[in-house]
């Protein structure tokens, strides 16, 4: 058992340090650390702009394989890189849905076609991709899912209706992945397909839902006969769910030590605030800080473990309670934050709906906890399969 | 980055497992915390003869297996599982004092004795609320061979049989950190008188230790006598980490245990276990047994770099409190839950799960409660050494 990684790693490690001193600074400067979550509207432009120089750097898709343009990092190349992304203050990235979720997921099952179709997009950080899995019946229960595929004989190609929700980032995407009922007499988990839609095209509508933060990273898209290709189906009609519960599974965690140095800096700012307006010398607000530093202590242990377990891809207990922990620890501090300005933390910063760094982490924290599987499905999924109790009965509704 | 267990830690935890579901079963726990020893000497002499578990830190050099502290920590949780009771980590403690401050003599001298089987422990403060250098009160007064050492000490852990007591003693006239020394005696001392103090948990005996005049020589100062406060402060950092990991196995055992029960007891024509409202629960408990398995290991590794020099007293003192605050109140949210879950059973006598509440609470005061600890992160925290 070592805390240290070994030399080349931290060769590896100053290599990305270097590149991203040398590149995140002109231009880019305006964006560093910007676009993180409840921030993921600010400066699309600059941060597609910024994807672009990732890949012209070769820090794109740097998990993958050689074969497919990665570049073919270990896990702990992949946790050093997000580390000292997060140091460096990189922007909130646009392309990590494509990278971390699809570009493995179409390696694992994709067609040759489909390989060749979508990686180099994604590779060169040009094409970006959003999530459609949860509609307004398939929240928590994700396999409730309405929308419909129904191959069109005539056309050749799939045509899909039905709607999805909090979509991140849909508006910008050019690709959707959509977990859509091919077989219309099924129900829950069977009879599902996994589909690569393109979002640009007459059969899809996409509109924003403004949230408490008064900002909208969040859509609806509705598929109104949306086309999508007989090729751009992966794995067969049916096997659906098989492929979304894989493509959930890929991505192992090795952003969390990047997460984590992003919630390093808000609770550096809590703690500077807490020095300069005397909250830190309040027994309660001081045990709350220890607090939250230990938390975040434990969960990068937490991390390490998770990454140093096994190959398998089954899930240990350490990985198990990994969402349930950082998303409590993660709204608590946002707690912490208001708590620590005290009356300040009601002011805004601008009319009409102005608001700063904490305050928009208080109000965003509180969909931490909920997206991604709630705590309380978090809770479930903990107690039935790390601890082996009996599974919560379906309803018959 | 190997934030894992090696082959070797992991048979030497099977095998760990193997002895200890053999000696530290419930009755066995149970009968021996009735006796004045308050733990099974054939145990300890198996552990010491067949197991060579005395040997673990011990150097090589001195017959000792020279391993590391991840080791030792693995056998403290598994210790913790299942309530065992002998000064096991007490010992551990002044051996890794006599690793990191004794003189080359000092540890041939001592290295030799707890390598035949003689325990040891620790002892510091008397009336303070608080483990720390400044709260000693016993008194070392130079003499013209060595010092003389006189006071009380409370809450020594096996301190009524322990063959040897490190303990910590102040200049007189010192005051805070200052003057203080640490002073190995033989519990056989002329003028060192011991009691058991009876406790709420029976299953780790306290004891009183009061030394009137006790003449020790100038050789039994470990470290820089009358310099060592800082010295005290990371032994007792040390335990801290050694408490913490009995108390992650302790947390383990109370959640297995209660998830056992629920799965067996029936109420309404179900499983108690099938209810989400106590599902929730055990979810809630086991995060924290986890999060406690995430700092203890970290803690375990954080003393082997302290040990070799790579991280300096601050570093171990933040590992230290990080550990023993978060598992200190994981242990007693995890067995409290736990007799909540067994219901009526859980407070009755012949249920285990009300050993474990026990020794939460023993284990939570011992060398500072989950706020205090807090309270000394907080301090390094906002002076920026942390």
């Amino acid at each position: 058992m070592k805390l240290t990684f070994s030399a080349e790693d931290e060769q590896f490690r100053q290599e990305v340090a270097n590149w991203l001193a040398n590149n995140l600074c002109g231009d880019f400067e305006p964006i560093r650390f910007r676009g993180g979550p409840g921030d993921e509207h600010s400066f699309v432009a600059e941060r597609k702009a910024w994807e672009k120089k990732l890949a012209e750097g070769g820090w794109t898709a740097i998990g993958w394989p050689k074969e497919y343009g990665g570049r073919g990092c270990s896990i702990e190349q992949q946790v050093i890189f997000n580390e000292e992304y997060a140091r460096a203050g990189g922007p909130g990235r646009m392309g990590h849905i494509g990278e971390t979720l699809v570009g493995p997921t179409l390696i694992a099952y994709g067609t040759g076609e489909q390989k060749e179709k979508y990686l180099p997009g994604i590779r060169a950080g040009k094409d970006l991709w959003c999530q459609g899995y949860s509609e307004p019946s398939a929240g928590s229960d994700l396999a409730n899912v309405k929308t419909k595929a129904q191959f069109d004989e005539a056309s050749k190609q799939w045509l899909l209706n039905g709607q999805k929700v909090w979509t991140s980032l849909a508006h910008e995407s050019q690709f959707c992945f959509v977990v859509a009922r091919t077989d219309p007499a099924s129900t829950g988990q069977k009879g599902l397909g996994f589909f690569l839609v393109d979002m640009d095209q007459p059969g899809v509508t996409i509109r924003p839902i403004p949230q408490l933060t008064g900002t909208a990273e969040f859509n609806e898209v509705f598929f109104d006969d949306a086309v999508c290709s007989a090729g751009d189906i992966v794995g067969a009609p049916g096997d659906g769910w098989r492929v979304a519960m894989a493509l959930l599974g890929f991505e192992r965690g090795v952003s969390t030590l990047g997460q984590q140095m992003l919630f390093q800096s808000e609770l550096d700012d809590i703690v500077k605030i807490a020095k300069e307006n005397g909250a830190a010398n309040d027994p309660s607000i001081r045990q709350r800080l220890a607090d939250a530093h230990i938390g975040l202590r434990i969960m990068r242990y937490n991390s390490m473990r998770m990454m140093s377990g096994g190959e398998d891809g089954s899930l240990q207990k350490e990985a198990m309670i990994y969402k349930l922990y950082w998303a409590s620890w993660h709204r608590n501090l946002g707690k912490l934050a208001m708590d620590v300005l005290g009356p300040e933390s009601e002011l805004l910063t601008d009319a009409p709906y102005e608001l700063n760094r904490l305050q928009s982490l208080f109000l965003f924290t509180r969909a931490d906890t909920i997206y991604g599987g709630t705590n309380q499905i978090q809770r479930n999924l903990i107690a039935e399969r790390a601890l082996g109790m009996p599974r919560e009965p379906r309803g018959t509704v | 980055m190997e934030f894992a267990f090696t082959e070797e830690q992991v048979m030497i935890f099977d095998t760990a497992d193997a002895f200890l579901s053999e000696v530290s079963t419930a009755p066995a726990i149970r009968e021996s915390m009735q006796t004045d020893l308050g733990y099974d000497p054939q145990v300890w002499d198996r552990l010491c003869q067949e197991m060579y578990w005395q040997a673990i830190l011990i150097p090589e050099t001195h017959e000792g297996l020279g391993l590391g502290f991840v080791e030792l920590v693995g056998i403290l949780e598994r210790m913790g599982m299942r309530l065992f009771n002998a000064p096991f980590a007490d010992t551990a403690a002044v051996i890794t004092a006599l690793l990191k401050w004794g003189g080359e003599k000092q540890q041939a001298e001592y290295f030799a004795r707890l390598m035949a089987g003689e325990s040891a422990t620790v002892a510091v403060i008397d009336r303070a609320r608080q483990w720390s250098a400044d709260a000693v009160t016993a008194t070392a007064t130079p003499t013209d061979s060595g010092y003389e050492l006189s006071g009380t000490y409370r809450f020594v852990s096996h301190g009524h049989s322990a063959d040897m007591v490190l303990v910590a003693a102040r200049a007189p006239g010192s005051e805070g950190s200052q003057g203080v020394g640490l002073f190995l005696v033989d519990t056989n001392a002329e003028g060192l008188s011991r009691k058991r103090t009876p406790t709420m948990d029976q299953t780790r005996p306290l004891a009183e230790l009061t030394l009137d005049k006790v003449n020790v020589a100038a050789t039994a100062s470990l470290g820089c006598p009358g310099n060592s406060g800082e010295a005290l402060t990371q032994l007792l950092d040390v335990l801290s980490v050694f408490v913490s990991a009995d108390q992650l196995g302790g947390s383990q055992a109370s959640l297995d245990m209660t998830v056992d029960y629920l799965q067996e007891r029936v109420q309404f024509g179900r499983t108690i276990a099938s209810f989400q409202a106590v599902k929730h629960k055990c979810a809630d408990m086991m995060l924290k047994v986890e999060a406690s398995r995430s700092i203890v290991y970290y803690a375990a590794c954080a003393i082997d770099e302290w040990v070799q020099g790579r991280y300096d007293a601050a570093q171990l003192a933040e590992a230290a409190s990080m550990s023993k605050a978060y598992c200190s109140d994981a242990f007693f949210f995890v067995s409290g839950c736990g007799i909540q879950l067994f219901g009526g059973v859980g407070i009755t006598e012949e249920y285990d799960i009300q050993l474990y509440f026990k020794r939460a609470k023993a284990t939570e005061t011992f060398l500072g409660a989950g706020a205090e600890h807090r309270e000394r992160i907080a301090h390094m925290l906002l002076a920026g050494e942390c």
